[in-house]
């Protein structure tokens, strides 16, 4: 039998009838002349309205940050059989769950105690004890990672308080570990609440095991959502013969694959791991905005060397292997020699359609560090940078980068501004190339300007998050996300010209 | 009590097992076997109360009840997430409520607004800067018809003055500013703050809009949120039948469609739970009454276009008829396509809103049968509704937990589940076809004539996948 071709919404409202329909809804809609808004379509696009775009001071546009505890249950769920466990309102948790399940496309499972107006105004205390003896008792977990929403927050919950009473009662084993991080919502992004989780979780869980040194590294991602990027980092220290404890492996959690089993915990960092990484050579974070407060306590509590390295990039991949091999005293394997090889041979094989070529990008400090660094490296020009979660160490620290090479003489750095602030500049100063996340796609449909897709989140593409940025590898995947979008683009543009090339 | 109520029974006592003593008291009230008579008094379940802690509620709070689902499809009002980053960001662009329009000139459907707090605006307060934040927006979208204020959770706690704000905005704008106290600690569920939501409109913009004429023909729209496209699917059909759509709320909807409603001589309600509020106080102030009708799958739309005719003239009853004479053989083809696919498939739904039961006929009519049903956030309403469309013995579930799904899962073994995000990969996971039916999946219309091959389509490539069949599982 032959199918029925079924139109869905992509084609069935660009129908007349439906054309029609809208057209006639103007009726009841009391709309703008059509004229009217037109003229104010093309006003947006002008300097005049740059400039009272960037005078706002107290509203946000399309900002690209999202909250803390965001960043918290991302970090705990990263530990093996380790529950995360929201204090506060529960519409906070149903938003994280949907927003890591959208972007990674995998299932989370996280708790919430539920608060309302009562624990508003008694605290929160009887949701924390019923919420950690509900949990551990369906949940079963090893761990129970605390972390918080705004509300706990504003009323102030004692949590290390009522955990004890938790023990006290009985309601949770005495040796359940419960660490707990603050995580307030209206106090820096989603980077503050992994660092907070993390520093939580070690400081709780190393307590009294400090001991023999086990001669290992730690290595710490950060807010750092791609899985590919666990599975190579994971690659490149095994093939560097360094034993390692990867605190945090969301990269378990969050591409476990599909045995037809639903597991609650499906992997990560071992607990016994996680407690003897106190007794670790060296802790090393491939990011440092996600990290400070951890590395500062593992430095001064562990005295251990805390290193942050963030490898994207031939450069700062360069860097990582040195330190590392300095850090283990292990030499760099020749299989990592030609994988760099292969990847500077990659960049220069595309470098025709990159050199030159003006970027704007927005996402989150490291990685904005280090795609800046990447793309000056292949001759792109770095224009635009916006980091909606940036501060004046991140303004300089990007200044001194862009200060290191030609081509980074066209940049300007704005940290704690927004998408909105960035649609503003890419119509009075037009760049060829935009780097973001998938938000970032309406800034593609307004200013024409291809998009690739890096950064979280990623919603509108399927299995980016898979393939690595990091490392020799990472460069590789990122000159093909990179060139492939500007060739694309450059078949869109001629493809009624002469200029229409099969070999490019 | 017959049989097979009695097994389900057995079957939900053994899931309440492995709960705590208070939370399994709590949770026994939530879950029942189906009595479709209404007789047996154990069938029912109780609904609307506070979710256990940590038992992993699926559902979310007032402020996704107002922002996401009832004033965050209003198009031309700016809607602010009042308070901290996180929850504009994550409830941003999510729930495909199409609209028409230019976004960020004359509409701002899929815009991220907020006032994003830190902790000087905890210490100090809010006002003020909300105050600045909404002349800015003035500023920059000139064209706005509108600005709804959505709070979010430490704007309550922290004693905020919104309404002052806004009163005093208001004057000096002369658009609505529509302060909405849908924080999200108030309430149990997302449902209180479509309550709220429905409040403010009736306080802020209704009656307040112009509409030049008026026909024996006008009716509302209500509780049609657009998702794919739904309620212009159903608009199309409306007016083939010569009914005049002079409101459609709130997908797509325009303020001055929020103000113009009143003038309607019927409101038609699709989701009952999330506006059924504004439509009795139409019913109240201005006399107008109301219709619940069902827009899934051509059984239900052939009674529905019947009912809604039956409130008018015989012009619209004889047009009533020659639309479904027009339709009829269509969704016959779409059902003799589909049916021998889908035939005998078992379904077990976990929604919220309408969907739990105005859903299930349109599964009936490709065959497939819904074996359990459950809302996150329904009332007695809603399941009074509910019971007599389910089977004897069906699971209902009011506010179930991941283990309790995941359990009733185990035992029932349904060939497809539709539930939300937060579900669905735990299903792929389990290998058990699943379909989002909060955001049809990134698919859609779902309503109307031109919404059931969609949905056919849909449940067929869902359950029918061959993916789903080299999945290894461990023996």
């Amino acid at each position: 039998m032959k199918t029925i071709r079924t139109k869905d919404h992509n084609e069935l409202f660009q129908e007349q009838e439906y054309l029609e329909q809208f057209e006639n809804k103007r009726e009841f809609e009391a709309p703008w002349p059509k004229e009217k808004v037109k003229e104010v379509a093309e006003w947006t696009k002008t300097v005049e309205y740059q400039e009272k775009n960037f005078s706002r001071k107290n509203i946000k546009i399309n900002p690209a940050k999202a909250c803390q505890p965001l960043g918290a249950i991302f970090c705990s769920s990263g530990f093996d059989g380790t529950m995360p466990f929201v204090q506060g309102a529960q519409g906070c948790v149903a938003y994280f769950r949907s927003h890591l399940n959208r972007h990674f496309k995998e299932p989370l499972a996280a708790i919430s105690t539920s608060m309302t107006e009562d624990a508003a105004v008694f605290g929160g205390l009887n949701n924390m004890l019923e919420g950690l003896e509900n949990a551990y008792t369906l949940y079963h977990p090893k761990m129970l990672a605390v972390c918080t929403t705004c509300m706990a927050e504003v009323i102030g919950d004692d949590l290390n308080a009522y955990i004890r009473t938790a023990r006290e009662k009985d309601l949770i084993p005495k040796d359940l570990p419960v660490p707990f991080a603050h995580t307030p919502s209206f106090v820096g992004s989603y980077v503050n609440g992994y660092d907070n989780m993390m520093k939580g979780i070690l400081s709780s869980i190393t307590a009294g095991k400090k001991g023999e040194p086990n001669g290992k590294i730690n290595v710490i991602m950060g807010f750092d959502t791609y899985t590919g990027d666990y599975h190579e980092i994971k690659r490149l220290l095994s093939m560097m013969g360094v034993d390692f404890t990867l605190l945090s492996d969301a990269g378990a959690i969050f591409d476990s694959p599909n045995t037809g089993e639903y597991k609650l915990y499906p992997g990560g960092t071992p607990l016994e791991d996680a407690m003897d990484s106190i007794n670790a050579a060296a802790t090393v974070a491939l990011q440092q905005y996600s990290t400070f407060k951890t590395m500062d306590y593992i430095q001064k509590e562990w005295s251990q060397k805390a290193l942050a390295l963030s490898p994207i990039g031939v450069k700062n991949t360069d860097s990582f292997f040195e330190q590392l091999s300095k850090l283990t005293g292990k030499p760099i394997p020749q299989e990592i020699e030609d994988e760099r090889g292969r990847a500077v041979d990659a960049m220069v094989d595309s470098h025709p359609y990159v050199h030159g070529k003006r970027f704007a990008l927005v996402g989150d400090p490291d990685q904005l560090l280090g795609l800046v660094s990447f793309l000056m490296e292949m001759g792109g020009i770095p224009v635009h940078i916006v980091c909606s979660m940036g501060d004046k160490k991140f303004e300089e620290e990007m200044q001194d980068l862009l200060d290191s090479s030609p081509f980074g003489s066209e940049a300007k750095v704005y940290s704690g501004k927004d998408m909105w602030h960035l649609r503003s500049l890419m119509f009075t100063d037009p760049v060829d190339i935009l780097i973001g996340n998938s938000y970032a796609k309406f800034l593609w449909r307004d200013t024409g300007t291809p998009l690739v897709r890096i950064g979280f989140p990623l919603f509108d593409r399927h299995h980016l998050h898979r393939y690595p940025i990091i490392g020799y590898q990472g460069v590789i995947n990122l000159v093909t996300m990179i060139v492939n979008t500007i060739l694309d683009e450059m078949d869109r543009k001629t493809m009624n010209t002469t200029s229409f090339d099969v070999i490019r | 009590m017959s049989t097979i109520i009695k097994d389900t029974q057995k079957m939900i006592e053994e899931v309440l097992d492995a709960y705590p003593e208070k939370a399994k008291k709590e949770r026994a009230r939530h879950l029942a076997a189906n009595d479709p008579t209404g007789q047996c008094s154990a069938c029912k379940v109780k609904a609307n109360t506070k979710s256990r802690p940590g038992v992993m509620t699926v559902r979310g709070c007032a402020y996704a009840g107002a922002k996401g689902v009832v004033w965050g499809p209003v198009k031309d009002q700016i809607t602010v997430s009042h308070g901290p980053v996180g929850c504009g960001q994550y409830s941003w662009w999510a729930r495909r409520n199409y609209y028409n329009g230019i976004t960020g000139v004359d509409t701002f459907g899929t815009m991220h607004i907020t006032t994003d707090f830190q902790e000087k605006d905890i210490v100090y307060g809010g006002d003020k800067g909300l105050d600045a934040a909404l002349h800015e927006l003035k500023e920059l979208f000139p064209l706005a018809k509108g600005i709804g204020i959505l709070s979010e959770c430490p704007v309550g706690l922290i004693g905020d003055d919104i309404e002052a704000v806004s009163k005093r905005v208001e004057k000096e704008f002369k658009i609505p500013i529509v302060p909405v106290r849908c924080e999200g600690f108030r309430g149990v569920s997302q449902s209180l703050g479509h309550h709220i939501a429905n409040d403010t409109i009736r306080d802020y913009v209704l009656g307040k809009g112009t509409l030049e004429k008026s026909t024996p023909y006008d009716v509302a729209l209500i509780g049609d949120y657009n998702i794919g496209g739904d309620a212009w699917a159903s608009r199309k059909m409306l007016e083939e039948m010569g009914l005049r759509v002079i409101a459609q709320w709130t997908g797509d909807a325009s303020v001055n469609e929020l103000g113009i409603a009143t003038k309607a001589k019927l409101n038609l309600i699709h989701c009952y739970r999330s506006m059924n509020y504004i439509c009795r106080h139409m019913e109240e102030e201005y006399g107008i009454p109301w219709v619940e009708f069902n827009f899934f799958g051509p059984t239900k739309i052939y009674a529905s276009i019947r009912k809604i005719a039956s409130h008018f003239d015989d012009k619209i009853k004889e047009n009533a008829e020659r639309v479904i004479e027009k339709y009829k053989p269509v969704m016959d083809a779409v059902i003799e396509q589909y049916k021998p696919k889908l035939e005998g498939k078992k379904v077990m739904l976990y929604v919220g809103g309408l969907r739990p039961r105005h859903t299930v006929g349109a599964y009936e009519d490709l065959g497939m049968e819904i074996i359990a049903s459950g809302y996150e956030f329904g009332h007695n309403d809603d399941y009074n509704r509910t019971y007599p469309v389910m089977k004897e013995g069906a699971v209902i579930m009011d506010d179930a937990t991941l283990y309790e799904l995941e359990e009733f899962t185990r035992r029932m073994k349904p060939d497809m589940v539709g539930a939300g995000i937060k579900e669905k990969y735990s299903y792929h996971k389990m290998g058990v076809p699943f379909r989002q039916m909060h955001s049809w999946d990134y698919s859609g219309p779902y309503h109307g004539f031109d919404g059931f091959p969609v949905f056919a389509r849909d449940m067929d490539m869902t359950v029918n996948n061959p993916s789903w069949n080299l999945i290894r599982r461990k023996r």
